[in-house]
Order: structure tokens, then sequence, then C-alpha cells
């Protein structure tokens, strides 16, 4: 056995061994973000410091178009239905749910870049303007380095690049066909995102705390699934997800090892519930959630907007295809432990989010319930449910970016004014941006005219077609009490005294504006005229084996 | 497919667009441009529904002129429209008494005029005339919306502009604190509303799940109460309660029926007269048209289980509501307290369960429009001239305005149900209908109409005889615009309590329908009591 390794390796006259055939087209959308990554890079190595801002931008911009140009070329051919397939010897599935949250994720990078961009909203320092990142990462918090880096204008442009990464890594998860491929993706997005969380301007410290603590509990729940892979993999002697599915099914050729191993389930079970930790723990789901406020409150803000729409649409990609191709004859098993999992995440997100006092915090108990009211779509396990979670996740996005992005305006001299009593009177002093930030509270609240209403009513319809009515229930239950939280802030806004000197609201360039702009758009779209959305959704909802 | 109704509604609604994208000026005849394009649209929606309502064939089939547009098919929800006799009658009333509105609330709005001569707030006028209007359009929407989702979004929606009329235009009679008082006003308007309708989005939720679990994904009534009255869509009889309660909760804030009446004198009190009168005269019949056409309709077996506990609370209002207003110091919440006792009498009506009572209570909903804007309106006048609310403020006005008091007087006797004028019609028919199954709880609510004589004569008495009070001697007669409100709600008041015929011969076959789907029958005429004491009761 080693020697015909050791023959393989040396590139002998072995011919068992043919070189790998990859479809470089269908894998595109990745190799474009990939490679505009790589140049940021560069770029961030050879051009002069003034230059670079423009240049990653561009280079970022350029990459996520392409990309998403690339999904929709794919999804054109029809990649997405009738011609879906394995890319890569099986480790990469091109079909309609990996085109759908690809496409998602691309666009809520567009979107969360144009906010990454945004100059005009932190005063300017040695006449350069700066953004919402740190002057210079590695200078020590209150170092008398950071003091001059800041007091030179200096910005940390290697966010762009960054992002391209996290953003090449999450279009990789959600496609990823087995639990190796998955495994590299989920560290190629999630260590660019600890980064990135750490590079806030203000509050520094703030920003490094939330970061180590998503490092080290990102760091256990990679773990936890690399651990859970060792395991299916003893299991079912292999990592591919229809291969395992086989071997759960009993349909895959039996072999002497896998009749030894198949004889014991603990491997099975313990190995599903560790992958499953990992992925609900980048989802926000309870009780892995306990990440989510911290990080979302200490990250700069246009990261969290970004991390909190498209981290939680990858992960939720491939906790659908992990569930729907490998473990569709495990469902007995794992519906019982997932139906608990999504009560408590609805029920906790909703409940602690009403005693929250900081917007970003309250945003974060928010996006935990809305994990929960996803993973009844994924309970589901039904078309319907798919093309539901997929519609949300679409509806989540574009809201969730829009709401950070208001966030981002509302500044007092020491930067966001976060606190939600300095929010007290903000619609007498602007009503056009509190008009916003209501209608994007609003879809969060699910109520009708907006897409979050669309998109909870297609996952509890889902949920209650696939005979989960009391996790309906539960879910309709905390939607009302969801409801109340963030009708508070809308009654913050508009009905009560501003506070004397509270914050203002800073004018933003036109790249703010227009996140905003498609947040609103997308909102009210998916709201009152969703039938097209859904029927793509819809459409969508088949995964290739 | 006929437009007609579409047509209804989306008039009202472009002219609130366009009335409110009309330029704004200190100037008079910018602000008269405004006022008469409203007016010309609310007249303009008043031919239609009156179209609607001649061409509607009370012989023929239940819901009339029909209309659907596929809206968001996944769910089944599309926009569809259609008029039964209910509808028909609601919305006549609401075209009916916008323009009405309009014209007592001309001068209401117009711009606030400093000290100094320059104008704060030019756009007033052209707000206020908007949002009546979409309000309008929203409340036609909801009289003939014949989808459960669609009835939903527009019911929930009203509360926006009625927010802003109530909260944006006050009462110039308030007092010093008046604009806090206001803003109390318009929100606790808004959180009550809001909380109903959440409550009620949970269970059109819940509808639609169990109903698509059976194969019925839709949303369209007459599909749905069909399949519920024929036994193919079975709720079970757990989740039929908590659904009706769901639906049922939400209209009981809206009409409002004690114990959740408590923001309607607080609205009714801060807001102009006019929209005190959209608010108890127009808005709040969504309510108990929604409960007669839905809760109803969609949960038979919930209403009648529930049907004894409504009548005992719409009782406690009918006397609670008197017995306030008796007590009141304040012209206005005098008249919202009187109309929470008014929609007592229609919710009895409606939960009796006898043709006499559900078509008394549908007549109830139009006479009480037509008899409390006359009340309302003469009082708004009154006070626009006192520039006080405080009955205590008043005194021999019959001496210095005759013809005044003498509408008012109108509007006091309408309101305690004189026999001649339309209440009594109605009131008359909801006591005989609730009698002939309860006769416990009709004796009881009879003492509503003594109370109601109590509080409203004694209204006419304190305010409008005796020595003429200070403040009230320069007190102008009503002017020509003012008879223009006054003459057409006058005229009706008299005409349908003496020929209430056109609009029983409209209600009875809706109401008759709607008996039918609750399985309710009348009692037998020869043994009354026999009929309540069991039987009955599923």
């Amino acid at each position: 056995m080693n020697h015909a390794l050791y023959l393989a390796a040396t590139g002998g006259n072995s011919p068992s061994i043919p070189a790998p055939h990859v479809e470089y087209a269908q894998l595109s959308p990745m190799l474009i973000v990939f490679g505009a990554a790589v140049l940021g890079i560069l770029a961030e190595a050879f051009l002069p410091r003034k230059a670079r801002y423009a240049s990653q931008l561009t280079v970022a911009l350029a990459g996520l178009c392409g990309g998403f140009a690339a999904v929709v070329i794919l999804a054109a051919q029809g990649h997405g239905s009738t011609k879906s397939g394995l890319l890569a010897m099986g480790a990469v599935a091109l079909d309609g749910p990996a085109l759908f949250i690809q496409g998602v994720i691309l666009l809520t990078a567009i979107v969360a870049v144009l906010g990454y961009g945004e100059r005009r909203l932190e005063p300017r320092l040695n006449g350069s303007s700066v953004d919402a990142f740190a002057a210079q990462g590695a200078a020590v918090p209150g170092s008398e380095q950071e003091r001059q880096a800041t007091m030179a204008g200096f910005t940390t442009t290697e966010v762009y690049p960054l992002t391209l990464f996290a953003v090449g890594g999450m279009l990789l998860f959600p496609a990823a066909n087995d639990l190796l491929t998955m495994f590299v993706a989920l560290e190629v997005f999630s260590l660019p995102l600890y980064l990135l969380c750490a590079l806030a301007r203000r509050r520094r410290l703030l920003s490094q705390e939330a970061a180590v603590k998503y490092f080290l509990l990102g760091a256990f729940a990679s773990a936890f699934f690399l651990f859970g892979t060792a395991l299916l993999y003893g299991y079912a002697g292999s990592v591919s997800l229809p291969e395992i599915a086989d071997v759960i099914a009993g349909t895959a050729p039996t072999t002497p090892a896998l009749a030894v191993t198949t004889q014991n389930d603990a491997l099975l079970l313990i190995g599903l519930a560790m992958l499953a930790v990992g992925l609900l723990f980048k989802v926000g789901a309870v009780p892995f959630h306990s990440w989510t406020p911290d990080v979302y409150q200490g990250a700069p803000t246009p990261v969290t907007g970004f991390m909190a729409a498209a981290t939680k649409t990858a992960a939720f990609g491939a906790l659908l295809r992990l569930f729907y191709v490998a473990f569709p004859g495990l469902r007995w098993d794992w519906r019982p432990v997932m139906w608990g999992v999504a009560i408590l995440t609805m029920v906790v997100g909703a409940i602690l989010a009403v005693t929250q006092q900081d917007v970003k915090r309250l945003l974060a108990y928010s996006s935990i319930a809305h994990a929960g009211f996803i993973l009844t779509g994924v309970i589901a396990t039904n078309k319907q449910g798919l093309g539901a979670v997929l519609f949300y996740l679409l509806a989540y996005s574009f809201v969730t970016l829009g709401a950070f992005a208001v966030v981002t305006l509302v500044r007092d001299s020491k930067g966001e004014a976060t606190h939600l009593s300095s929010w007290a009177g903000l619609g007498r002093r602007s009503p056009l941006l509190a008009a916003v930030f209501a209608l994007f509270l609003l879809a969060f609240a699910g109520i009708p005219l907006t897409s979050g209403f669309t998109g909870k009513f297609a996952v509890f319809q889902a949920a209650a077609a696939g005979g989960a009515t009391p996790l309906v229930i539960v879910g309709v239950l905390s939607s009302a009490v969801a409801a109340f939280f963030y009708i508070r802030v809308i009654v913050l806004m508009f009905f009560s005294d501003p506070q004397p000197g509270g914050p203002a609201v800073a004018v933003p360039s036109a790249m703010t504006a227009t996140a905003i702009a498609l947040g609103v758009l997308v909102t009210l779209g998916l709201g009152l005229l969703p039938q097209y959305f859904l029927d793509l959704a819809s459409k969508a909802a088949v995964f290739v084996r | 497919m006929s437009y007609l109704l579409t047509a209804t509604c989306a008039v009202p609604a472009v002219g609130a667009v366009l009335t409110a994208a009309l330029p704004a000026g200190s100037d008079e005849t910018r602000r008269r441009t405004t006022k008469a394009v409203a007016l010309t649209v609310s007249l303009a929606t008043l031919v239609l529904t009156a179209v609607i309502a001649a061409r509607f064939d009370s012989g023929g089939a239940r819901y009339q002129l029909t209309e659907s547009y596929s809206w968001i098919r996944s769910f089944g929800i599309s926009f569809s429209l259609g008029v039964d006799g209910i509808g028909a009658v609601l919305a006549l009333l609401t075209a009916v008494l916008v323009p009405v509105v309009m014209l007592a609330s001309w001068n209401d709005a117009d711009p606030v005029r400093n000290p100094d001569g320059t104008f704060e707030n030019l756009r007033r006028t052209q707000a206020f005339f908007a949002l009546v209007l979409a309000v309008e359009a929203m409340v036609l929407v909801s009289f003939l919306a014949t989808d459960v989702f669609v009835f939903y979004v527009f019911f929930e929606a009203m509360l926006i502009p009625m927010y802003f009329l109530i909260g944006g235009f006050g009462d110039r009679a308030g007092g010093p604190d008046s604009g806090a008082q206001r803003s109390y006003a318009a929100v606790k308007f808004l959180l009550y509303n809001l909380l109903g309708g959440l409550v009620m989005l949970a269970a059109v939720v819940g509808l639609y799940v169990i109903a698509s679990d059976q194969g019925f994904a839709s949303f369209d009534l007459p599909t749905l109460t069909n399949a519920i009255s024929d036994g193919k869509l079975v709720i079970d009889p757990t989740a039929e309660k908590a659904l009706f309660l769901g639906f049922f909760f939400a209209f009981a804030v809206k009409a409002p029926l004690w114990p959740l009446h408590t923001w309607l004198p607080n609205a009714m009190g801060e807001a102009t007269a006019g929209t005190a009168v959209l608010i108890t005269a127009v808005v709040d019949k969504v309510g108990t048209f929604a409960m007669l056409r839905f809760c109803l309709g969609l949960f038979p077996h919930a209403s009648r289980t529930f049907g004894p506990a409504i009548l005992v609370l719409s009782l406690i209002g009918i006397v609670y509501g008197a017995l306030l207003a008796v007590g009141q110091k304040d012209i206005k919440r005098l008249v919202a307290y009187a109309s929470i006792s008014h929609f007592g009498f229609i919710i009895m009506g409606i939960f009796a369960f006898t043709s006499q009572g559900q078509s008394g209570a549908t007549l109830y909903m139009v006479n009480h429009g037509i008899s409390t804007a006359a009340w309302m309106l003469v009082a708004g006048f009154l006070i626009s001239r006192r520039g006080s609310r405080l009955i205590a403020d008043f005194g021999g006005v019959q001496k210095v305005a005759p013809v005044l008091a003498g509408t008012f007087l109108l509007g006091c006797l309408a309101t305690l149900s004189l026999p001649g004028m339309a209440p009594f019609v109605s009131e008359f028919l909801v006591l005989v209908g609730t009698f002939s199954k309860y006769p416990a709880l009709g004796i009881v609510a009879t003492f509503g109409i003594v109370l109601a004589a109590l509080y409203a004569l004694l209204l006419y008495q304190r305010t409008m005889t005796g020595p003429v009070k200070a403040g009230v001697e320069g007190m102008s007669d009503l002017k020509v615009r003012e008879l223009l409100v006054v003459a057409p709600l006058v005229a009706l008041t008299l005409l349908l309590g003496v020929y209430p015929k056109p609009l029983t011969d409209l209600v009875n076959p809706a109401v008759n329908a709607t008996l039918s789907q609750v399985h309710q029958s009348d009692p037998a005429p020869a043994h009354p009591v026999a009929a309540t004491s069991g039987g009955e009761q599923k």
C-alpha cells in the first residue's frame, strides 16, 4: 500500500490516477472572486497608498459583479435546473440552490462593499477622508503608533481583498458536495471575517474583543465540524455527501469494512451532531448563539451588515445541503433535535431582544430569532421548505444590509450612536431616515407588504405542510413578541421627544445611499410583487446528488 | 368582469395622491383649489357607489360585480372585490359621509397663522384632504374585499392615515397642553389597533395554514366559507376557537367593544370634529362589518360558542357607555361614550343570531353613522364658535343661534332613538331580535335607551337652554356651508326613519345568507321562550 502511494506521488508509471478534470467555466463565479481577491492583495502590496482605495474598490466591485454575472449566465444556461451536476470530481455541486444562494451572497457582498467604501461619515484627517476601518490594524489601541497612523489619515484598504476571500469561501460553502470541501470553505470564509471584525476605527478594544471571541468560539465550532467529518468518514468510508446518504440508506455496495462500521450508529449520530453544531454556530442558532450580540456590536458596522446577511445565507445553504443531500435518511433522528433548536432559537431571540438597549445588539438578537424562523423552513424537509428558505434568505439579506447601513448614519461626536435612548425622536429630526428604518423594522417584524411577511409566510406554510404545525404556532407567537420590540423602536423614533445633544444624521455619499435605496427597493418589491422571486426560488429548489 | 368596484376604490386613492401633490401656498385661492379638487373626487366616489348600489340585484348572487386579479399566486392571494348588500350599504354610507366631513372641516386644516403674519405648515390643507381621501379608499376596499388577506392589509393600512389625522390636526379648543394630549390620543389609537392587527395577522396565517393543509390554498372568502359550510374544510374546534378570537379581538378593538374601548374617547376628544366623525361613523364600522362577514362566515361554530359571552360584553358596553356619557363634562367625549353604547347595540344585534337582530345591526351601522355625524359636526361648529369643549362653558345658545340649536336638538333626538328618526328603526329591530332569543338581555339593553335620553337631553338642556352664558352672547348662527353639511344628514335621518325599505331590501338577503352560514334561524314566533331554552346552542 505504501509502495503504491509512493509510486503515485512520484508520478511514476502508474496510470491509475488521472489528472483531475475541472470544469473551469462552471466554477467561474468562485474563480472570478478569488482572482479579484488575489489581484487586491497584489494591489495592496505594490500600489502607492494614495491609489489603493480607488483601485481596491474598483477591483472588489468588478470581481463581485463579474461573479454575479457568471452566476446569472450559468443559471440562464440551465445549470440550476436541467443541466445541474457535480463539478471538480464530485467535490462541488452546481444546482439550483447553489446558484440561488451564490447569487444572493454576491448581491449582498456588492451592497456591503458599497458600505465599506463610504468615506464621508468620519471627519477628515490630515486632508484625507477615512472610513469605518482602523487606521492601522497592527497598531495597539491607545498607543503612540496608533495616534500617528490616525493623524496621518491612514486607512486599512486590506478589507476589500479580505472580504473577497470571505465571499469566495461563502460561494463554495453551500456548493460543497463533500465534507472536506465544506470544511475548507468554512475556514476560507471564517478567517477573513475574524480579521474584519477586529478592524473598527472607533472603540477598537470592543472590536478586538469581539474578534477574539468570534475567533475562539469559531475555531471551536470548526473543530467540532472537523471531528464530525472524521467520525462520519469512519462510519461511511467517504466524505462525499451523496455517498454518505447511500451508505445510510443501505444502497451502497457493501464492503467488508463498511459491514463493520455501519454496525456502529454512534459514529453516525455523534458525527452528524458535531457537523450540526459547527453549522448552527455559523447560523447563530440557540444554544450556539452567544457570540452573536458581542460580535455584531463590536465589529465595524459595514462588516456587521455583511456578516449578518452573507454568513447566514452561506451557512444556511450548507445546512440545507447537508440535511437534504447527506442525511435525508436520518430525518427521524435529526428532526426532533432541530425542532428543539428552532423553538429555542425563535423564543430566546425574540425574548432577549425585548430587553436590549443597543441598536446593534437588538439587530443581533433579531437575527437570532430570524435564524429560528428560517430553521422552521429547513425542518419542513420538502420542496416548498427549500424554496421558502431560499426566498427568506434573499429577503432577509437586503433588510439586514439596509438596517445596518442606516445604523452607520446616526452619529454623534464619538462615532455611531448605537444606544437606543439616543435614537429617541429621530423621526422628528430626520423623518426620511427614520421612515426608512421603520420600514426595515416592519419587514423584520413580518408586517404584510414587506419582504419579511412574504418570507415568513412561505416558511411557516412549508413547515405546516411538512407536518410541523406546533413549530408554526411557536413561530407565529414569537413573531408577535418580536413585532413588539421592533414597534417599540418605531415608537421611540417617532413618538418620543429628542434628547438634547442627541445624535445627528450624517449625510452619506452616493454609495451608502445606494445601499439603503436597494434595501428599500427589495424590501418593498418582495413584499408587494413577490411572485416572480417565489417562482424563482421554487424552481431552484432541487438539489443535485 | 366589470371594473366598477376597482374604479370606486381607485378614484379616492388617486385623488389622495393628486391632492397631496397640489401646490401649497399661503393665498386663499390655492387652498380653495385643493379643497375643491378633494371634494370633487369624493363626490365622484359617491356617484360610483350609488351606481354600485343601483346595479346590485338583491335577488341575485351573494357577491356581485366581482373582480379578481392574481396577486401572490403561491399563497393563493388575489385582489378580489365583490359586493353584497351589507357591503353596498356601508360603502354608500362612507361615500356620503366623506364629502360631508370635508365640507364640515373646510377651514379646520388651514395653515396656522403666526402673530407676525407668516404661515406655518403651508401643506396642512393638502395633507388633511389627501389623508381623508386615503382613508376613504382604504375603507372602501375593506367593505368590498372578498379576499381575507386583501381585507387584512387594508384594515391595517387604514391606521396610518388615521394616525396622522388624529395626531396632526387637532381641535383648536383643546387648551394649553392640547398638543401633548393629542399625540397621546394618536399613539393610544395606533397601539391599540396595532395590537389587534398583530393578533389577527397570526390568525390569518393560521387560517391559511389549516386551509391549505386540506387543499384549500386560498384566501378567497366565498371559497373558504362555502367549503366550511359544505363540510369540505373542517377546522378542529380548538383551532377554530383560537382563530375566531384572533379575528374577533382585532374587530372588537376597532369597533370598539367594552373593555377594549378606552382609545375611542381620547381619539374623538382630541381630533377635529370631522376626524371624529371619520373614526366613529366610518372606520369603526369596518370592525362591526368584519365581525358579520368574517367571524360569522369563517368560524360559524366558534361564533355560536362565544356568542353569549360577546352578548354580555356588548350589554355591559351599552350600559357602561351610556352611564359614562351622562357624566361627561366634555361634549366630544360625551359623543364618544354615546357611540360606545351604540356599538354595544350593533354587536348585540350581530351575535343575537336572529334576522331582525342582524338586519337591525346593519341598519344601525348606517343610522348611527348618519345621526352621529350630524350630532358631532354640529357640536364641532358649536365648539369652534366658543373655543371650548366643556359643557359648562355653554348655556342659552338657542336664544342666540336658533338654527344651530335646532339642528343640535335633532342630533340629540336621533341619538336617543326618537320614533320617526332613523336610529329608532334599527334600535327597535336589534332589541326585538335580541328579545326573541334572550329576553333578559333585551330587557337590560332597554335601559340603554333610557340612559340615552338622559345624556342627550341633559346635554341639550345644559348647553342650549337657560340664560345666555358669558362668551356665548355673540355666537353666530349656522352659515351656508354649515347648513349644507347638516341638511343632507338631517334629511337622511328623517327619510330612513319613515321609509327604511330601500336599505332593508339591500341588507336582508345578505343577512339571511350570513345566518344560514352559522346554521341559525329565527326562533319560531309561537314559542319564543322554548326556542331559547337549549337546542339552538349547537
